[in-house]
């Protein structure tokens, strides 16, 4: 394969990487329908984790919420889930029963970055009000009730609902040097207490990138041998929702996909929801335009900077970086980091801070893959060769489209 | 001698924090030791990648304070390089951090710190006709300090507060309190009347809406919130941002709702909390050591480096006599690691430059409990010239009052003489939670004006967001030395970085929670945190309230206060600097 060959490098980054079958046809969705309503029906049948639990209705109502908020929040959750709209009234329903699903949330090596962008969940402020309903049974940052009382609330809890609950974990596990987290009157480590929590849990959630791949405290030289929860919990079903940090809308996409099937959404081969991590930033990025007319930010506030042109030489790697933020953004879709003209840094990707979390583009990054989690293993249906190609290629583009700029404007459309 | 108590974990914090208090027969705290029980290493981490890079990293200290570090970081590479950002990017960079002190001080004093103070059960009890009564009270005694006004109360009619009770019965009903369950309600002391905790109950949820909105406003410039994205060494990136004047617009209302929350549910709760409470401020009940120290930070011009005038001015007041202010000099500050899980080469405190960290865990006592004669914490204790300092909003507000700062003292003098309560009271537990919401007063106050400069700026043509450097001709070759020190929401923060041939050679932050939840140090005295405790009578042992509540009042913050450099724990040279443009004096 030709890298320089301007045709092949146009087709392989205006392509969309399109891993979700988004269109499976009719008699695939009438099979899933049925499948739903079954479990639907299966979990109304079931007690809610309280007795006397209030209804959904009324916990709007409590809420000050109203009918039509929620059923715009359900058709924009149905979409992300990529279901068609026929699906809505499931989704509607699944949110419904939610208080037969306990939570326990807890900390490890952590930043409570998750935490903190949980609390700013919206949407209107449906997605917190549903995890709300979802019955959090632990959580430090926000329970009020501290040292023994709280350590009795996390037993009690294992106890009550033992297989049942999902467990969402935050902070990655010091497998390396377990001494690095400890917690409680009887001090556990990290490692004991994630795998005993993980024991009783039906699934456990990771949530953010620390969780999910180790993050931070994983990133080179890894000084406490931090890992993930899939490299700690055995036997158990994990989810990863990486991001630093996860964005809401993927956590509660995760549970309402839990809710309708019983089972863990369709996942990639890192064990992240397709829903939400099925395409690369780039292929919806508003700056992609310019992109592909070869039009960069060259400097940090110049010409291009303040006519949006495209960052990929200022270090963004949107173009290997699997996530929604192009779509759903932060804040109520207040703003994103590519908005605010700084490039993706690839959060939501393994090993990040040492792949791509440069000012710089990925050709010239002092890049440091650690053994056996190369860049390429992060994309499913990258094969190596592509992938190199993809970061030489983009490289050439930039220089090129550089050059052309130089050229006189007509030749320079017809070259890029 | 009476009980051993330990609580592990302190919840509503942000990272891990274990404290163990010794009472007396009569139940009052005479010994305290506080551990921090989490350790990540990101010091480590930062070595031998390029500078440039550090900021974004060093910013995942905290997800809470996030963006403090980033732009403390940024600041610390900035200043090893000699590079100095626009004014734009001053003003920028002052907006996000002053939407993030609004934003987390309005979430600690609410959801982290209130249920401290206030009885959830209680308010089922109370009439919410004589709490819409109650609130009208508090907020009419404050007077607006820019227009003169008389206050109004926050979403006050008797109805509202009805809904809110209703509410609440049905959780109650409903068997579920969730993050209300098994605490403390009905510990005697909860000294709120039922009304009273139906008017800060229902603030309580109100808050957990607006701080959604106070997000945003570090999302329009930053990107987003937690973690914004938007400041590079020589600037910030959001150059569309500054010059779209929808968004400038946003910014202006969002700004305007923080400051009717702030002024009219917030403040007003805080002068009922401070005065139902003031016998304990009064008697100095969770005072500590009564030194204070502050950084300064906030620019407000554009002379560089520790040079310019600031908002908060720097300072250190000690034995909390205001006559005296001494100037913080960063060469003396060190850190000690005789009751850390660390061990150094030499015996003797360091300096952050030559500072040396190699991890040595000696873990629990066989009962698990601390080992208090040896190390017990993996966070270190910082001393500045030989004196033990609490830092945070309340040591800024001191050090600026004692300074005579002109706005600070207006704002301090404002609320007190509002509560009635003389300048004493600020020297205890409800002091430092007081000093975090006049402070929010202030900041929200302050942001306007820098909002307002922006727009002036970039409308008469300055869109400049960024300083050109050129970092390989800076770099190559050179050993270079730089800090940063600023004011996060929790204190003064310090990064300082050694560069050598472009890549890091050595990093160290020593941050607010390291200052304040720091263990004993090589002459046994205490942390703040630990001083704060002792004399504290208890109401029931089993129930450590009143732990909770000094020990929130400083708002920790342990992942950003556990932090170690130099894995290898070889002792560093002193490097040779060449200053540039002679701003370094390290
Ligand atoms: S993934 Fe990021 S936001 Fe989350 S805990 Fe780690 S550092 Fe903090
Ligand atoms: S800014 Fe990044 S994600 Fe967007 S088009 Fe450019 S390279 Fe792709």
């Amino acid at each position: 394969m030709n890298i320089t060959d301007r045709e092949h490098l146009r087709a392989l980054f205006t392509k969309p990487t399109n891993y979700i079958n988004t269109n499976r046809g009719d008699a695939y969705y009438r099979e899933l329908y049925k499948k739903m309503e079954k479990r639907l029906t299966e979990l109304r049948a079931q007690k809610p984790v309280r007795e006397a639990e209030m209804k959904f209705e009324e916990y709007l109502k409590v809420w000050e919420l109203t009918r039509r908020d929620f059923l715009k929040w359900v058709s924009a959750t149905t979409a992300m889930l990529m279901l068609p709209p026929q699906f809505e009234p499931l989704v509607a329903q699944a949110a419904e029963v939610m208080n037969r699903i306990p939570i326990i949330w807890i900390n490890i090596q952590d930043c409570a970055g998750n935490t903190e962008a949980l609390l700013r969940s919206y949407s209107p402020t449906v997605d917190e009000l549903i995890l709300e309903y979802l019955s959090v049974e632990y959580h430090e940052v926000i329970m009020a009730a501290a040292g023994d009382q709280a350590e009795q609330n996390l037993e009690k809890a294992v106890k009550d609902f033992d297989g049942k609950y999902l467990l969402f974990v935050e902070g990655s596990i010091p497998v390396g040097m377990p001494e690095a987290f400890t917690i409680g009157r009887h001090p556990k480590t990290g490692v004991e207490h994630v795998k005993h929590l993980a024991e009783h849990a039906v699934a456990v959630i990771a949530v953010g990138s620390c969780a999910a791949f180790g993050g931070v405290p994983a990133a080179h030289p890894n000084p406490t041998g931090a890992v993930g929860v899939m490299d700690v919990v055995k036997g158990k079903p994990v989810i990863n929702i990486p991001a630093c940090p996860a964005n809401p809308a993927n956590i509660t996409g995760v549970v309402i996909h839990y809710i309708l099937t019983g089972e863990i959404p369709e996942l990639d081969s890192l064990l992240r929801p397709k829903f939400a991590f099925g395409y690369r930033i780039h292929d919806n990025c508003e700056r992609r335009a310019h992109f592909d007319a070869g039009e960069f930010v060259e400097e940090w506030g110049d010409f291009g900077a303040k006519n949006n042109f495209c960052l990929y030489k200022m270090g963004c790697k949107g173009p290997f970086t699997f996530n929604n933020c192009s779509i759903v953004r932060y804040n109520e879709g207040t703003n994103w980091p590519i908005g605010v003209g700084r490039g993706c840094i690839g959060c939501s990707e393994p090993n990040f801070w040492d792949v791509y979390a440069t000012e710089r583009p990925i050709a010239d990054s002092p890049i440091q893959p650690p053994a056996g989690r190369g860049v390429e293993s992060t994309v499913d249906q990258f094969g190596l060769g592509v992938l190199t190609a993809t970061a030489v290629g983009i490289g050439i583009h930039a220089v090129a489209s550089a050059l052309a700029g130089k050229k006189d404007k007509e030749e320079n459309k017809e070259e890029v | 001698m009476g009980k051993h108590l330990v609580v592990d974990p302190i919840t509503r914090i942000e990272g891990h924090l274990r404290i163990e208090a010794i009472l007396d027969e009569n139940n009052v705290i005479v010994d305290a030791y506080s551990s921090s029980t989490m350790w990540r290493g990101i010091e480590i981490i930062m070595k031998g990648r390029d500078p440039r890079d550090v900021p974004l990293l060093a910013m995942r200290i905290c997800g809470v304070c996030t963006g403090t570090h980033y732009y403390t970081s940024t600041q610390t590479v900035e200043h090893a390089l000699g590079v100095v950002p626009p004014k734009n990017a001053r003003l920028v960079r002052n907006l996000i951090q002053g939407s993030l002190y609004i934003h987390d001080h309005t979430v600690h004093f609410y959801h982290l710190h209130a249920l401290d103070w206030v009885d959830v059960v209680s308010a089922l009890k109370a009439d919410p006709k004589k709490a819409a009564a109650e609130a009208k009270k508090w907020a009419n005694m404050l007077t607006d300090p820019i227009t003169g006004e008389t206050i109004q109360p926050w979403n006050a009619g008797e109805g509202a507060y009805r809904a809110v009770q209703e509410r609440l019965k049905k959780f109650v009903k409903a068997g579920r309190l969730g993050p209300f369950a098994n605490a403390y309600w009905g510990n005697k002391s909860y000294k709120l009347t039922p009304e009273q905790n139906l008017v800060a109950v229902s603030h309580y949820l109100d808050a957990l809406d607006m701080q959604r909105e106070m997000a945003k406003l570090m999302a329009i410039f930053g990107g987003k919130n937690p973690h914004p994205q938007s400041l590079v060494v020589g600037g910030v990136t959001c150059v569309q941002d500054i010059k779209n004047p929808t968004r400038l617009g946003q910014f202006g209302d969002i700004l305007r709702k923080s400051r009717e929350f702030i002024y009219r549910a917030y403040l007003p709760d805080l002068l009922m909390a401070g005065a139902v409470y003031a016998d304990e401020a009064l008697k100095g009940i969770g005072r500590g050591l009564g030194n204070y120290m502050a950084y300064g930070d906030f620019r407000m011009d554009d002379n560089p480096w520790y040079k310019g005038k600031l908002l908060f001015p720097q300072g250190v007041v000690l034995n909390m006599d205001l006559s005296t202010v001494y100037d913080v000099d960063q060469s003396k500050i060190t850190e000690d690691v005789t009751h850390s899980w660390y061990e150094y080469d030499v015996n003797q405190p360091l300096h952050p430059f030559e500072g040396q960290t190699k991890p040595k865990y000696t873990g629990f006592k066989e009962d698990g409990t601390l080992n208090t004669k040896g190390k017990y914490s993996w966070i270190k204790s910082p001393i500045y010239d030989d004196h033990r300092v609490e830092v945070g909003p309340l040591a800024r507000m001191i050090v600026g009052y004692a300074r005579g700062d002109e706005r600070i003292k207006h704002y301090v003098d404002w609320l007190l003489k509002s509560g009635n309560l003389p300048v004493k009271v600020l020297f205890s537990t409800v002091g430092r939670t007081a000093g975090r919401a006049i402070e929010t007063a202030l900041m929200v106050d302050v942001m306007q004006e820098w909002l307002t400069e922006l727009s002036k700026n970039v409308a008469a043509g300055d869109l400049s967001t960024w300083t050109e450097y050129d970092f390989d001709r800076l770099t190559k070759g050179k050993e270079l030395k730089g800090y940063g020190l600023t004011e996060a929401p929790r204190g003064a923060l310090g990064h300082w970085i050694r560069i050598k041939d472009g890549k890091v050679e050595n990093y160290q932050a020593v941050v607010p929670s390291t200052w304040n939840g720091a263990p004993r140090d090589y002459k046994n005295r205490m942390g703040a945190y630990e001083a704060s405790l002792i004399g504290t009578p208890m109401s029931n042992p089993d129930q450590p309230l009143e732990i909770l509540r000094t020990i929130h009042s400083f708002d920790p913050c342990i992942a950003c206060a556990v932090h170690v450099i130099d894995a290898k724990g070889k002792e560093l040279g002193v490097y040779k600097v060449e200053p540039i443009g002679g701003f370094c004096n390290v």
